[in-house]
């Protein structure tokens, strides 16, 4: 027989294992699916710029520096939430690329002259065919690629100043630093 | 009674209108089987609303990825190669059932490994309450029992 504390203790000790593991549930956000992207190589691509039509963007500009891949639209209403974080991170020195994802040209072009333009350059993905290769399901979403164009992070919805400030500059730093 | 089927007739329309709109463009007379298609469409999730499938979603992503899965098929491609191609891209949560592999085995067995603890605590369980009935209490202390129990002046009273 079992000593009789260690009968009484077996459910509260199931129970509180259970309620914890729920509990930490509560917590994750069901939208945010793991990406199997991470750790991998860029997904390539050859996109026309959003503003200078003349030129070719490809997974190979991301090579030999630390940068970010932000997936926006005109008609997505918490990319235009998300904008002056990016602007704040572009004054910081971050290398910002944007993947316009299903958008009209014209549209997005007014977008970055009236809100500001953080991106050293733009894709523009008409028919959102480069966004199912990157996994996009849900704009915005921001990929962190290092110099040899791994991808080592990715930010579901709008960034925030605490992923910023906790996830994303920390990661750039130490990716940087990897360099050296 | 005529309202009723009315209402049935305009609701069994609206749904077959939803259906149409999710496969209307697609051409079957080629290389592509419809029943084939529907079927892998089924096995996979849609991202943006969650609990409903590729063919059921009427999101622009499924619309783009019912395009996708196209013409994967038109190029030949079989189901395999065309889920793994989803799963590089989404992961395994864009199926429906996901692949047994280390990181799902708990997942897979878990319902199994359950069942079989609740079936030995249950034998467990049944064995002691089966000694205790027969170890409890010796010869006297059961005739005593019964004296007690049947011969309760209280009882008697209650009953009349």
């Amino acid at each position: 027989m079992m000593p009789s504390f260690v009968r009484y203790l077996t459910p509260l000790v199931l129970f509180l294992a259970l309620a914890a593991l729920l509990y930490k549930g509560l917590a994750l956000n069901p939208r945010e699916v793991p990406s199997p992207l991470i750790g991998k190589p860029a997904p390539e691509f050859s996109l026309p710029e959003l503003k200078d039509t003349s030129r070719q963007l490809s997974h190979s500009d991301f090579l030999g520096k630390v940068s970010l891949l932000n997936v926006w639209a005109t008609w997505c209403v918490s990319c235009r939430a998300e904008h002056p974080l990016l602007m704040q991170l572009a004054r910081q020195g971050v290398t910002i690329y944007g993947l316009d994802y299903k958008d009209n040209r014209e549209d997005a072009k007014r977008w970055l002259q009236r809100f500001g333009d953080p991106y050293v350059a733009n894709a523009f993905d008409a028919d959102g065919r480069v966004g199912i290769d990157w996994g996009v399901y849900g704009t915005p979403e921001t990929f962190v690629i290092d110099q040899r164009g791994i991808i080592r992070h990715k930010h579901i919805g709008p960034l925030t100043q605490e992923a910023i400030q906790g996830e994303i500059l920390p990661l750039i730093k130490k990716l940087k630093e990897d360099k050296g | 009674m005529l309202r009723n089927t009315l209402a049935l007739i305009c609701l069994a329309s609206c749904l077959n209108l939803a259906w149409a709109a999710g496969l209307e463009s697609f051409d079957f007379s080629g290389n592509v089987e419809e029943q084939r298609y529907k079927d892998l469409l089924a096995e996979v999730r849609c991202l943006v609303c969650q609990n409903q499938s590729l063919i059921d979603s009427d999101a622009d992503l499924a619309h783009d990825l019912r395009l996708e899965v196209y013409e994967l098929m038109d190029q030949g491609r079989d189901d395999t190669e065309i889920r793994d191609f989803l799963v590089a891209r989404y992961g395994d949560f864009v199926l429906y059932e996901p692949p047994i592999k280390p990181s799902t085995y708990l997942l897979w067995a878990g319902p199994f490994v359950l069942l079989a603890l609740g079936i030995m605590m249950l034998i467990r369980t049944i064995r002691q309450r089966r000694q205790l009935q027969e170890s409890q209490f010796s010869a006297e202390e059961q005739e005593r029992l019964r004296q007690l129990l049947g011969n309760n002046p209280h009882e008697q009273e209650d009953r009349q």
